[in-house]
């Protein structure tokens, strides 16, 4: 429970269905001075998840995940910006902190299963494997964030608010007479306590701010960047350099700390590589096949023929057309229509 | 569920809930009115003191009902401290490290609001203040000495009657707050010899929200709670008269009843403390072995996250507390836990467990039968 709307509703919702059900809600990091503010578990969240329980007459237990967050989500964030990389933390407390962490101390506390409010669905194929399934809602869908889960995960897992669309979601909150009904979502990163990363990164990591060079895929010098963690690949407003054609934003590199611009008919790859591959069915595919990918949580699913490689721990990836914004760190992760086959970090 | 948490409240006795009932909608008159409704409901107030005041063996014009426990401890120090200034200019305040925080916090606002200084007394490794450490730092200047007659926290039983002995010797004042010992030890102030005590009625099977301040006769208190005179000018407020016939109810049964309820809960008390330091590595007793509250069992565990400790045993069917325990899932060791000398390591898996007049036999060894699995397994998720 995370004091929000979905998980409000998919704990009601379980209730509903006969499920003895208990409100966990995680205790994360946040800086010093800022628990205030800190998106999910300011003393209001907890308060609002707190309430929820009451009302639902559940039990509600708040379990400490600070030092475990700090230094496995918070720390992957900040090392990724070190290799000019754009991480996505997310990916990392789905896998370390709630479906490992939080997931171990709910089976410790004789849990069947483990639900969250994430928009996504399971459903089991003809062999009685576990697939993970978009939500209903595919402006909502956070199966995304969710590839890392395996079989065994999925076989503990719940998620009982994918199969409705958001709105629904808000009125059964409203039905069961839930304070979160009306809580406005949050998109931003949870410790990031509503400020932007880059003053984040300012306060914890300030040699990220290093100036370097700004150079054209030739290497020709044009100018000064005042550090790679401020500029995103295709970005095409606020570089500090003067040109007669439009100049993007190609690539990083962190170990020259330089940034690599070009014309916009350089934007645009065809081709990726993802490591760290996690295949939903828990076997890689042996041969190419077609899928659609996302390369970040918000991204228009493009169709590529992808390649396993290394026993299916990389998979290579070709677009049928050029990805503008293709940016190391983030996810690629490939989808069969509503099924979600598996994902990897984009190097 | 099994309620292991007498400590923090206790449900009230049907008894004293019985008392209570007619007070609410048949005589429920204000106590300062002329007509006969106020008459009645004066007369129950003026019972309930005399009923109080026999249990403390004092007179019934030195007993204040107050709010509870924490407002009593207030109007000590802060009535007490302030009005000896005013008489003498004593200028110091002496508490101990171990106090609740309604002293602890009182006594730091008046030294940081009031211009009082205060000396923090450290216990010993059993969480006692001995008679001598406080003969060490009293002095003229003194306004007043306040230590707790028994500790929430770790059932220690401080030797009240002795400091109260040196703080007379010096012309000091000296308030115990006897909020957790009244439900099982004596308080008798006469034996005791203090100059003020605190009560508190949810702890001894009495309603929450009612407590009351022994202020022996001729000691001035500065009154923090003005207004319409009553408790004879000194705690202004029309009377909660339903919850002072409980309060006295309450106190007048644990009194009369006292040595059957620790001869109740005393050896099921000793059994969890035997069984759980002989089954439990790592575990040891916090607080004082002999001289302890006799339903008092508080335990500290190495590499045990208190507050986890305490949901499992939620979940698992049992109701305890922790020096460490918090609600919003950031727990620190308490002040006590360092106090008597406690690592992080040791004081962040501290439980306390006190039995109360439903406790049993069943419940003693049911909940034996599951704590060593459920800190095994707190240890383990330590780990990973």
């Amino acid at each position: 429970m995370s004091g929000g709307v979905d998980s409000s509703v998919a704990a009601a919702l379980l209730k509903q269905q006969g499920y003895e059900v208990t409100g966990m809600m995680l205790r994360l990091w946040s800086e010093a001075g800022k628990e205030d503010s800190n998106r999910c578990c300011t003393p209001d969240a907890m308060a609002l998840a707190r309430r929820v329980a009451a009302i639902l007459e559940i039990p509600f237990y708040v379990i400490n995940a600070k030092e475990v967050f700090k230094e496995t989500v918070v720390q992957y964030f900040l090392d990724g910006y070190a290799r000019g990389e754009t991480p996505n933390p997310c990916l990392i407390c789905n896998r370390q902190i709630r479906w490992k962490f939080l997931l171990e101390h709910a089976l410790a506390f004789g849990a069947d299963f483990m639900a969250t409010g994430h928009y996504v669905r399971i459903k089991n194929d003809e062999k009685g494997q576990k697939q993970l399934l978009r939500a209903v809602d595919h402006s909502k869908d956070q199966s995304y964030v969710l590839h890392v889960l395996n079989q065994e995960k999925l076989r503990k897992a719940l998620f009982p608010v994918g199969d409705y669309p958001k709105p629904e979601i808000r009125r059964i909150a409203e039905s069961f007479g839930l304070p979160t009904a009306s809580r406005h979502d949050s998109q931003d990163l949870c410790f990031l306590a509503g400020d932007d990363y880059r003053n984040f990164l300012q306060r914890n990591a300030r040699e990220l701010f290093n100036p370097g060079q700004i150079v054209t895929s030739g290497g020709e010098v044009l100018g000064e960047h005042t550090g790679l963690v401020n500029y995103t690949i295709g970005q095409r407003k606020g570089l500090p350099v003067s040109s007669s054609v439009p100049l993007y934003v190609l690539s990083k590199n962190a170990s020259t700390n330089t940034l690599i611009v070009g014309e916009q008919t350089e934007l645009g790859l065809r081709e990726l590589v993802a490591n760290d591959v996690n295949w939903v069915s828990g076997e890689p595919l042996n041969e190419s096949f077609r899928a659609e990918v996302k390369i970040r949580y918000t991204a228009k699913e493009a169709c590529a023929l992808i390649t396993p490689i290394e026993n299916g721990s990389q998979v290579q990836i070709l677009f049928d057309a050029p990805q503008r914004d293709i940016t190391a760190g983030q996810a690629a992760v490939f989808y069969q229509g509503e099924v979600l086959i598996g994902g990897g970090i984009i190097q | 569920m099994v309620y292991l948490d007498h400590a923090a409240t206790t449900p009230i006795d049907k008894r004293v809930f019985e008392a209570m009932l007619p007070y609410f909608s048949d005589s429920f008159g204000n106590p300062s009115s002329i007509h006969r409704y106020g008459q009645l409901a004066e007369a129950a107030v003026d019972s309930s003191h005399e009923i109080i005041a026999s249990v403390l063996n004092c007179q019934p014009g030195e007993i204040i009902i107050t709010s509870g426990g924490s407002e009593s401890d207030n109007l000590a120090l802060r009535g007490a401290a302030l009005a000896a200034r005013e008489k003498n200019g004593a200028n110091r305040i002496v508490t101990s490290k171990a106090e609740h925080p309604a002293v602890s916090k009182t006594a730091e606002q008046l030294q940081k609001y009031y211009g009082f200084q205060v000396e923090w007394l450290d216990v010993d490794g059993n969480g006692e203040i001995k008679p001598d450490i406080v003969e060490k730092v009293i002095s003229d200047n003194t306004a007043i000495v306040s230590v707790m007659y028994a500790n929430n926290e770790i059932g220690t039983i401080n030797p009240i009657h002795d400091i109260a002995a040196i703080c007379h010797r010096h012309g000091v004042l000296f308030h115990t707050d006897a909020v957790q010992a009244a439900a099982y030890l004596s308080v008798d102030v006469g034996a005791l010899g203090v100059d003020l005590m605190s009560l508190g009625g949810h702890k001894f099977y009495g309603p929450k929200g009612v407590g009351a301040l022994y202020v022996r006769k001729g000691i001035p208190i500065l009154t923090t709670q003005t207004g319409g005179g009553q408790e004879n000018g000194l705690r202004a407020g029309t009377q909660n008269v339903p919850y002072i016939i409980g309060f006295a109810e309450a106190l007048r049964l644990v009194n009369s009843e006292r040595e059957e309820r620790i001869a109740h809960v005393k050896p099921l008390r000793d059994r969890l403390i035997g069984s759980i330091l002989e089954t439990i590595p790592e575990s040891r007793l916090t607080g004082h072995m002999e001289e302890r509250l006799p339903n008092h069992a508080s335990f500290a565990f190495k590499g045990v996250d208190g507050n986890l400790l305490l949901t499992m045993l939620d979940a698992a069917g049992f109701a305890c507390s922790s020096g460490s325990a918090c609600k919003t899932g950031n727990p620190e060791p308490s002040d006590v836990m360092y106090a008597i000398g406690l690592t992080r390591d040791w004081g962040l898996g501290s439980l306390r467990i006190t039995l109360g007049a439903g406790t049993n036999t069943g419940h003693i060894e049911s909940f034996l039968n599951t704590l060593p699995k459920l800190i095994v397994n707190a240890r383990a998720l330590a780990q990973n």
